[in-house]
């Protein structure tokens, strides 16, 4: 049988389908932990943090942060009596050295910390134009630094202010909730670290974790729910002056 | 075929768009991370990439492994709950081999203060001490024992010993 122009030029676009198949070849299996069996998220405890910066000092040195960035940060609230629309916020150094003493001025004064909320519907991830940035299968929201363009766009996206374009590789970076930790059976740094137990990584899908527990059956909120990120950082104790 | 007598401007057209379309298809073959839409509309390969960074902070499991000393002397006191890397730092090349890196010497006239300096956003049900009027200058662990600080408790400053990897 002898193969018509018109049969080969069908053939053609189904030849190349398959041909694409064959180069993409299976893809590979990652080795002992499997991504669909979680769902990562955090507690953060807002009545324990004692606002030392050791979270911010493990951050950095577990992720090689570059000096004067953060991917995460305590911050230092005052309320004066009841105004809780306008707080006086300071954080000198993301925190990292912990705070100067400050006058007694009554009113309410906490400390928050601060980090990628890692949103199951994450703005940030929505406006990357080349797929640099994605929500993983167990919920983190992780750069793919190869692939960056620097557009900057998704540091602008992100309402909670935990992206920066680090300057050394000129590609966004931020938490990755110690994806190269968690995915090995350990915690983050920051909850590692943390001397009071304020920072607490939860698996979300894992019933029997006991801050997943915690979740369950205490106040938690998100920050900024009206935006609908589906936040994962729940925030125990948390004044409504924190926005 | 009397109907396309004049169909041969046609059929060269259909043959530059199939050729077209094969070449995208070859070039998108090529130009495309393998894994790209893998799991989603990015770079699989990239969630490996990610994980597959170093370690830092050991974790106190590792720790307790070998200062067993160290631990039982801490689960019993008030720092229990404190990770042995949240005053240690990072430690993970001494945990793979303890020879590589020796735990630097801890300051603990900067390091006790950290935590326990007055602070009037701390909560107040926190320990918490104005250094300069507490002990008037004199360290933390002369009266108090880093893993175990409240006096009185397990073991003294002077008694604790120095742990099994250290020398």
């Amino acid at each position: 049988m002898s193969l018509t122009r018109r049969h080969f030029l069908i053939l053609l676009p189904a030849a190349a389908v398959a041909w694409e198949a064959l180069v993409a070849g299976t893809p590979e299996a990652a080795p002992n932990y499997n991504m669909t069996d979680h769902w990562w998220g955090l507690l953060i405890d807002v009545t324990k943090c004692i606002g030392c910066g050791t979270c911010v000092q493990a951050c950095q040195a577990e992720n090689l942060v570059p000096d004067g960035y953060y991917r995460t940060w305590v911050e230092r609230y005052h309320v004066a009596d009841w105004s809780i629309e306008n707080p006086v916020v300071d954080s000198p150094d993301g925190g990292k050295h912990g705070f100067p003493a400050s006058k007694n001025e009554g009113g309410k004064n906490f400390y928050v910390p601060k980090m990628c909320n890692h949103c199951a519907d994450s703005p940030c991830t929505q406006v990357c134009p080349v797929g640099a940035t994605f929500v993983s299968p167990d919920g983190v929201v992780l750069v793919d630094q190869k692939y960056c363009l620097g557009c900057r766009y998704c540091i602008q996206a992100c309402p909670y202010g935990c992206r920066f374009l680090n300057p050394e590789t000129n590609t966004a970076s931020k938490c990755t909730l110690c994806y190269h930790r968690i995915t090995k059976g350990l915690t983050t740094a920051c909850c590692e670290t943390c001397p009071t137990g304020t920072r607490q990584l939860v698996d979300l899908k894992n019933p029997n974790d006991p801050v997943h527990k915690f979740i369950e059956t205490h106040s938690v909120q998100v920050l900024k729910p009206h935006l609908a990120t589906k936040a994962k950082a729940f925030y125990y104790g948390l004044d409504g002056s924190v926005r | 075929m009397a109907n396309f007598k004049d169909a041969g401007h046609l059929l060269r057209m259909a043959a530059v768009f199939a050729v077209g379309i094969a070449l995208f298809l070859v070039a998108r073959s090529i130009f495309v991370p393998k894994s790209f839409g893998q799991y989603g509309h990015y770079r699989g390969a990239a969630l490996a990439e990610v994980a597959s960074k170093p370690v830092m902070f050991a974790g106190h499991g590792a720790c307790e492994g070998c200062h067993t000393d160290v631990y039982e002397v801490k689960s019993k006191g008030v720092h229990a709950h404190v990770a042995c890397e949240a005053c240690h730092g990072p430690l993970a090349k001494h945990a793979d081999d303890p020879t590589a890196l020796q735990p630097p010497k801890m300051d603990v006239a900067v390091l006790c203060v950290r935590c326990h300096e007055a602070g009037l956003a701390k909560p107040k049900t926190f320990p918490q001490v104005v250094s300069a009027e507490h002990s008037g200058g004199v360290v933390c662990d002369t009266c108090h024992q880093p893993h175990s600080p409240r006096i009185g408790d397990a073991t003294t400053a002077s008694a604790e010993k120095p742990s099994g990897g250290s020398k």
